[in-house]
């Protein structure tokens, strides 16, 4: 026999203006104020130049050609070769990330299961044979 | 490109079918693989023009290259996975929909954020290459006083949200067109470089540098590899409207690959031989600036055309795939179901279009581009690791022969568990440089999780949830 279905509860306009603006805010928070802060985005380290030249910042004659006909002269240029990414991490950093990441998947696949059976439950009946 | 009047792809499908009835619009089943691959290599172009040198700046050169080629591999997994699961899942909405019947509903509404937030940063990204574009060619061509190119974001944004509003959206056609003339720059960039005559026009031999971080680079620059074909999964979303499901999403999908893995290397070479790989890097338009290098001031223009069509044909067409997904999830209740409304007038998802502009403008005038690349890559990557999961769950929930599948992609699991690895590496890649916004993306998941378990999921409906004519699946 098949579950009774589920009959969901009627939710009010503003209701739904909040839950519109719990995910404007959600994003806002998450996703945009770590970039606002500068928390978030390239880990890099910068080095300085004194007076640079094309030599000093490892640039050949065809790469100092090129730099020029991009309109950088040795100076502006120093500001862009002098980032560099920082691949040095910590295990523990790592560890965490791979953590976060693996328990998102196993708690939605969990929850999603969860869920689904109750879908399955509403949709099929007991006696019907699977797949 | 799409009326919910006249859908025109399963996703409008969605939209305009109510959940609350288990039949869903029948389309046309009128597209092959040339059509297939067309759409394909339309959706994923704009990836050539801009955002992919970033996989220079974070491995160097030749890591960027490796890692265009190991990012094809994971594509053509996700290609061959995507055939199988959406020609058998015939109900409309793409994975959202196919998340829903394999894996359930909380995995469902993760997989619609994916979709809203890797196209809506995809839109962000393609305004903010807009607003750069045309300061730098205002510049180079020479004009008196300053551009504010944030004044080009925004009417990028607001300007094609109106278009989708109003519905008057560019027709496939138009796309079609747009693209063609996208690539042609690319092809005539190609030619005029010369690539029968190294060192003449291109200075590979002075400009290639090895590997600056060595073979930590190849893995790190797989983080932007992805660029290059971000989106080619699309093509499976029109399963519906395909003749020959079996043959033409295979065939149509893994060439519109194999044409982009072609476009992509055919973009290495002229950028690498062309820019010194600090400027490539984190060049915004490495494209348009590889025309200026080559003196020729027809070229130049050409290359800020090409530019500016395959970023505006892409937003366009992010904007209208981003409202359908969230509007699709307004009407299964995922979302409030005031996004579920339907223009009186226009027939289109107007509330779903219009909510996330301020998002658009706000990420688009203040962001820089890498990070609003690296929200949409990640999205996306988050999709693809939920694919491999879910090809393996379906293929225990329905063992072959106990349905019927348009296509049975070969070697299962081995595509599901090699896409898992490079989706894995790829997590690490996106880790080194980028860690602290890779947790950002979780936090967000994490906590949209905990807000459609806690509160959202009560509004939803059960069993209406599940509209594919199948037997029960094993072991339910």
């Amino acid at each position: 026999m098949r579950k009774q279905p589920y009959e969901p509860p009627a939710q009010s306009v503003f209701g739904q203006i909040v839950d519109a603006f719990i995910m404007l805010a959600l994003v806002l928070v998450t996703l945009y104020v770590p970039l606002l802060l500068k928390l978030a985005g390239g880990g890099t380290t910068t080095s300085t130049f004194d007076n640079p030249t094309w030599e000093t910042l490892g640039q050949n004659a065809t790469m100092a050609t090129q730099w020029e006909k991009l309109g950088f002269d040795p100076t502006s240029a120093a500001a862009i070769i002098g980032v560099k990414f920082d691949y040095a991490f910590s295990w523990i950093g790592f560890a965490v990330t791979a953590a976060v990441i693996l328990v998102y998947f196993v708690g939605m696949l969990r929850w999603s299961d969860k869920e689904y059976r109750e879908v399955i439950a509403e949709r099929f009946d007991d006696d019907r044979p699977s797949a | 490109m799409v009326d919910l009047a006249h859908p025109a792809t399963p996703a409008a499908a969605a939209a305009a079918a109510p959940s609350a009835t288990p039949s869903r619009v029948a389309l046309k089943r009128v597209l092959g693989p040339a059509h297939v691959w067309g759409l394909g290599v339309g959706i994923v172009l704009v990836g050539e023009f801009m955002g992919w040198n970033f996989a220079v700046g974070k491995g160097g050169a030749i890591a960027a290259l490796t890692a265009c080629w190991l990012a094809g591999i994971l594509y053509t997994c996700v290609a061959m996975i995507d055939s199988e699961v959406t020609s058998t899942v015939a109900a409309a909405g793409g994975q959202y929909a196919q998340a829903k019947h394999i894996i359930g509903p909380l995995a469902a509404f993760n997989v619609g954020l994916y979709l809203v937030m890797a196209y809506t940063m995809l839109e962000v990204s393609n305004a903010i290459v807009t607003g750069d574009l045309i300061e730098a060619f205002a510049h180079n061509m020479g004009l008196v006083g300053d551009l504010d190119k944030r004044a080009f974001m925004v009417l990028t944004i607001v300007f094609l949200a109106w278009l989708n509003y109003r519905g008057v959206l560019a027709t496939l056609t138009v796309n079609y067109v747009i693209t063609a003339i996208a690539f042609a720059a690319i092809l005539t960039l190609f030619a005029y470089v010369r690539p029968w005559a190294p060192g003449e026009v291109t200075k590979h031999s002075d400009l290639l540098t090895g590997l600056p971080y060595g073979g930590l680079g190849i893995l790190a620059a797989m983080h932007f590899g992805l660029w290059f074909y971000l989106g080619i999964e699309g093509t499976t979303q029109a399963a519906e409207e395909v003749r020959s499901p079996a043959r033409s999403l295979p065939l149509g999908t893994l060439t519109g690959i194999m044409t982009l893995l072609i476009a992509a290397t055919l973009t290495w070479y002229i950028g690498t031989g062309l820019m010194p790989w600090e400027y490539l890097g984190q060049a915004i338009t490495p494209l348009y600036d590889a025309g200026r290098l080559t003196g020729s001031a027809p070229l130049e223009v050409f290359l800020f055309v090409g530019t500016l069509f395959a970023t505006l044909a892409s937003a366009n067409g992010c904007i209208n795939d981003a409202s359908r997904a969230w509007f699709a999830m307004g009407r299964d209740r995922y979302m409030p179901v005031w996004f579920g409304g339907v223009h009186p007038k226009y027939r289109t998802p107007f509330r779903s279009i219009v909510f996330f502009v301020p998002i658009a403008i706000l990420f688009a005038v203040s962001t820089p581009l890498d990070q609003t690349i690296t929200f949409s890559i990640l999205s996306g990557l988050l999709g693809y690791t939920i694919m491999a999961i879910a090809v393996i769950i379906f293929r225990r929930k329905w063992p072959l022969g106990s349905i019927n599948r348009g296509y049975v992609h070969p070697l299962h699991p081995l595509p599901a568990i090699l896409l898992l690895t490079l989706c894995a590496v790829t997590y690490f890649a996106v880790f080194l440089g980028y860690g602290t916004q890779l947790l950002a993306m979780m936090s967000f998941y994490i906590l949209a999780s905990a807000w459609f378990v806690v509160h959202r999921y009560k509004y939803c409906r059960r069993g209406e949830q599940f509209t594919m004519a199948w037997p029960k699946p094993r072991g339910y």
